[in-house]
């Protein structure tokens, strides 16, 4: 059978498709790609399904041999590879892609026509790496294999990535946004080293809140909560399923690209828009990866 | 109930501010009734609300709550029959760490606050947080303890804990910031094997003291 040789893993390179849907009532939440849209531009231009699963990999990238000829697509932050970025390159048999720090954000994708083939577990490959469900960061010496998720021709290199964008991360008013004043709004706040793919923590002005005691209650991807000790936490593809701190805001789903590529000490600021707005700009990104 | 949205991609259903028996009825019933519903990607049932994550590439916020609405309009579905479960903990020590801070804030000896923990029967209101985690209702009111300022980044997996008037397992080693009074080492979570996990919602646990190791 062939496969992908690990040659080096890199810091934390782990698989990753769209995540795991069904089972937030067990408190296992969806982990999936920290960038989904790297994950799904990856995957469309090598002609999988935009769900296959790739390799997510995080700060520093691996080195990965191919058995096979196949095609490739780098997505996401440029880890340096000597392959271009958002484009299908053809690998050969006996072929090393080889990545290494990141020059930008926090992740870069490799993804591989057919997708990674591991065994889904509850019905998703991805990687829950708290948790150990789906399971673990990849290591040097792991064969993995090629699985049978393409569905199209490779397609042509994308044409105008749309940028990141380094302004403030759009939010929408989270379900206690009421018991918060503009504090969110005004600060700039640092990603600390001790974010991981659960949440991103930030360190900057505290932000008061009037709410007192709540009941824990069901909390969605991107949410800000707030401690009593003032500093954000952004909740991450791995997040808690429920929770007790208040959230006067909630990340939109068309920034959650950027909440993966943010790094440890890059800085962070909010900026306030309405459901309809933030419909807007999914709408925008999708019009976009369905151009592919 | 109020309906609202919690994200652009979430709709937040509340019964309540509180715990109570009829908001939690309208928890179960609307987790039992959106089960597999199409259009609905994950269900975040708690004490008083329902969180339900969707797709809004496909879906808009008034499609799902129209789903919520009907629920309520249709017959009850069926629920699973609730299980009793015997959980032995080690209490205090470096098992429970907080179990003195708890005792401190509730005026009650240690001794005590252990005796008051497993004479009470508790039932799983809801399963959530990180992986498995039973929320249970029926924490004897006098040992009701609020949670830490800040969350601890460690907790063990195991830890018995009391947040608020609640109580809780935690089924993996994991960031917490409740108030830990004691330890097991039965298995809530298994990575390897398929949900369902040992408990789910409407399940009943006593808690049983088990001599220092």
């Amino acid at each position: 059978m062939s496969g992908i040789r690990v040659v080096s893993a890199g810091m934390l390179t782990t698989v990753q498709d769209l995540g795991r849907f069904g089972w937030a009532h067990f408190g296992i939440s969806a982990s999936g790609a920290a960038d989904p849209f790297a994950l799904r531009a990856g995957n469309l231009l090598v002609g999988n399904a935009e769900n296959a699963a790739a390799l997510e990999m995080t700060l520093l990238g691996g080195a990965f041999e191919f058995e096979a000829d196949t095609v490739v697509a780098l997505t996401g932050s440029d880890f340096g590879a000597d392959l271009p970025l958002w484009s299908p390159v053809e690998v050969k048999a006996g072929q090393t892609v080889r990545c290494g720090p990141s020059q930008s954000g926090a992740r870069c994708y490799l993804c591989v026509r057919g997708g990674i083939g591991v065994p889904k577990v509850m019905g998703s490959a991805s990687t829950h790496v708290i948790t150990g469900v789906g399971g673990r960061p990849l290591r040097k010496g792991d064969v993995l294999p090629i699985g049978s998720e393409a569905v199209r021709k490779p397609r042509g290199a994308a044409r105008d990535v749309p940028p990141l964008g380094d302004g403030a991360l759009r939010v929408t008013g989270g379900p206690q946004a009421d018991s918060f004043a503009d504090e969110l709004y005004r600060g700039v706040y640092t990603v600390s080293e001790e974010s991981d793919r659960m949440g991103l923590r930030l360190r900057g002005p505290a932000v008061p809140s009037a709410a007192g005691h709540m009941l824990t209650e069901g909390v969605p991807l991107g949410a800000v909560q707030v401690p009593p000790d003032g500093q954000p936490i952004i909740l991450f593809v791995e997040h808690q399923t429920t929770g007790g701190y208040p959230k006067p805001a909630n990340v939109i789903s068309a920034d959650f690209r950027r909440l993966g590529q943010l790094r440890p000490r890059g800085q962070v600021s909010f900026e306030r828009v309405t459901i309809e707005q933030a419909l807007r700009l999914l709408q925008r990104q999708e019009r976009w990866l369905y151009g592919l | 109930m109020t309906i609202r949205p919690a994200s652009d991609r979430s709709l937040h259903v509340v019964f309540g501010d509180r715990i109570g028996a009829e908001s939690y009825a309208a928890v179960v019933r609307l987790t039992h009734g959106l089960a597999g519903a199409r259009g609905v990607l994950n269900l975040h049932p708690a004490y008083a609300s329902v969180l339900i994550d969707f797709d809004p590439r496909r879906y808009t916020h008034r499609q799902i709550e129209a789903l919520v609405r009907e629920c309520f309009e249709s017959s009850n579905p069926p629920e699973p029959q609730p299980r009793q479960v015997e959980i032995a903990v080690e209490f205090g020590g470096e098992s429970g760490p907080d179990l003195e801070d708890v005792a401190r804030h509730t005026g009650l000896a240690p001794e005590r606050v252990v005796e008051q923990f497993t004479g009470a029967v508790y039932e799983v209101y809801f399963v959530g947080f990180a992986t498995c985690f039973p929320y249970l209702g029926g924490l004897p009111a006098e040992l009701a303890t609020p949670r830490l300022s800040a969350p601890r980044k460690h907790v063990l997996e195991g830890s018995v804990a009391i947040g608020g008037g609640q109580a809780g397992v935690y089924p993996l080693a994991s960031p917490g910031g409740w108030r830990l009074i004691g330890r097991t080492r039965l298995r809530l979570f298994d990575p390897q094997a398929v949900p369902p996990p040992l408990l789910r919602m409407g399940d009943r646990v006593r808690f049983v003291a088990e001599a220092r190791r």
